[in-house]
């Protein structure tokens, strides 16, 4: 896997996902204040906090959707903040969901979960083909494949946007509140699918309001307030027992 | 009174104002000067031919010479305005405000007189040739910026999700903001469509021959020569072709706006 970086392989020890001293600022605004986490294989690490809070910015920035402006952020052991990284081939490799969906309003579902596997990991049409309908199946649309986004509903097209990430058969999963814009009727369907995925050994940071899928998927959970991590541990120990006072108001508010 | 025979009043006084507008216009009207002056049978029946084989031939296969030329202009300009190297910007920045400040019939004299005698160079095809450049390079600038418009108004998720997935900046741009971009843009492009169209008739003023003259032109000649000389009738003739291709073009661009808005 060299060819991620010119001179450095995936290591394999190395945690999914490694975050140092990360710093944002949009303008004078600094969002994030110093950021050290990171992201073990196979874990589910939910985030919370409140908004504005710079947790979506902290994902954002994962993949580097968000350029930082200081620190550093390992995936896989390879640097993405470095200039020399092929940060598109580590794209590949970090599938990313999103609060609006964003699937491609132009294209049916099955077209949606094709075009990128062909543009970006160069495979066949036919083989393209064949592993998205196994990813539709897998989140329960296999009948849709047809179908344009704009005629499913919010928590359908959540799960093609999800099967979308998945057929470039990624290492982890980053989902930015992939339940904050859907009807409530219809985020148990998503949150399904995800505890799925966290069940089949899946990476997963997830930055979320649901305080229930937190309980009982996370591995770990993460409290952010004012750009900074204030209280990270155990979900449980953290939502019944917080240590923080603003933690506990947090929570106060939420639960 | 109540409230609603007021209003009913009201309306009813309206239509008989407008009716009595109408019959005042119609008593008044001198209708055999308007017959003769703009509707002489004999500019009908003696040029349609020219008037349709040459002039609106000439006016439409002229329309899409140049806005098929001025679309690729305009690919190339707004590709170049959103690039990343400065000067590509502001080139393509400055030619957009220079086309689009400047009067189209000012570009046409340029192209069809300037530049031949200041730079000793023609552009191929003639003066038609010039005329056609002309128009192309002012239709480009306009549509540049319509596209530009377009690609701006297609959702930053688009382009996020994307790139998320491993797609490179130049595919993102090919398959998926410019579909959707395109997709919107489609309405205004065909209200270009339709400005350039008429403005074809600005050709008028650099000199074209016979096989070449468009509708302008052609209904200028015939205001004196053939049998309607003397009297504006083949003005009023191409009038009513220009309104023959504009009018089912502008009411398309109203569909496909009420159809887009309704989808949204």
């Amino acid at each position: 896997m060299s060819e991620l970086h010119p001179s450095m392989d995936v290591d394999e020890r190395a945690p999914a996902i490694e975050v140092r001293d990360l710093h944002k600022s949009f303008g004078d605004n600094e969002v994030l204040t110093g950021i050290d986490f990171h992201v073990d294989h196979g874990q589910v690490v939910c985030v919370i906090g409140p908004s504005g809070s710079g947790k979506s910015t902290l994902l954002r920035c994962v993949n580097r959707l968000e350029e930082p402006t200081s620190g550093q952020i390992l995936v896989e052991g390879i640097d993405i903040t470095d200039p020399d990284t092929e940060l598109d081939l580590v794209r590949t490799r970090i599938g990313m969901v999103f609060q609006q969906f964003n699937l491609f309003p132009h294209m049916t579902v099955l077209r949606n979960l094709t075009i990128a596997q062909q543009r970006a990991k160069g495979r066949k049409r036919g083989e393209a083909e064949q592993i998205a309908r196994e990813n539709l199946a897998k989140v329960g649309l296999g009948d849709k494949e047809a179908a344009y986004p704009a005629h499913l509903s919010g928590g359908q097209q959540q799960r093609v946007a999800i099967a979308r990430a998945l057929s470039m058969n990624p290492d982890m999963m980053l989902f930015d509140e992939p339940t904050s814009a859907l009807d409530p009727e219809l985020v148990g369907d998503v949150l399904d699918v995800m505890r799925k995925l966290a069940n089949e050994g899946m990476t997963m940071m997830v930055v979320t309001h649901e305080m229930g899928f937190a309980r009982e998927v996370g591995d770990n959970l993460v409290f952010m307030d004012g750009g900074v991590i204030v209280e990270e541990g155990d979900p449980v120990e953290v939502l019944t027992n917080p240590q923080h006072k603003r933690t506990q108001s947090f929570l106060s508010k939420v639960l | 009174m109540t409230r609603s025979a007021r209003t009913r009043l009201m309306t009813l006084s309206l239509y008989a104002v407008f009716l009595a507008l109408v019959v005042i216009f119609v008593l008044l009207a001198d209708w055999d000067a308007i017959r003769r002056n703009f509707f002489l049978t004999e500019g009908f029946t003696g040029n349609w031919q020219d008037m349709i084989f040459v002039g609106a031939k000439n006016t439409i296969l002229y329309t899409i010479i140049s806005f098929i030329g001025g679309f690729v202009l305009a690919v190339v300009l707004v590709l170049m305005k959103l690039a990343p190297i400065a000067p590509f910007r502001w080139v393509a920045t400055g030619y957009i405000e220079l086309f689009r400040g400047l009067p189209a019939l000012v570009v046409i004299l340029f192209m069809g007189f300037g530049v031949p005698i200041a730079f000793g160079w023609r552009p191929p095809g003639g003066t038609v040739g010039a005329g056609l450049v002309a128009l192309m390079l002012v239709a480009g600038a306009y549509m540049a910026e319509t596209l530009r418009a377009g690609i701006e108004a297609v959702p930053k998720g688009q382009t996020e999700a994307a790139r998320s997935l491993g797609m490179n900046a130049r595919w993102t741009m090919a398959s998926i903001v410019m579909p959707q971009a395109l997709r919107i843009v489609v309405p205004p492009l065909t209200n270009e469509l339709v400005i350039l169209l008429k403005d074809t008739s600005l050709l008028f003023v650099i000199g074209l021959a016979a096989n070449q003259k468009e509708l302008t032109t052609l209904a200028r000649d015939f205001m004196s020569s053939g049998p309607s000389a003397g009297t504006a009738t083949s003005l009023a003739f191409a009038a009513l072709l220009y309104l023959a291709i504009t009018l089912p073009l502008t009411r398309l661009v109203a569909w496909m706006e009420s159809k887009q808005k309704r989808s949204r």
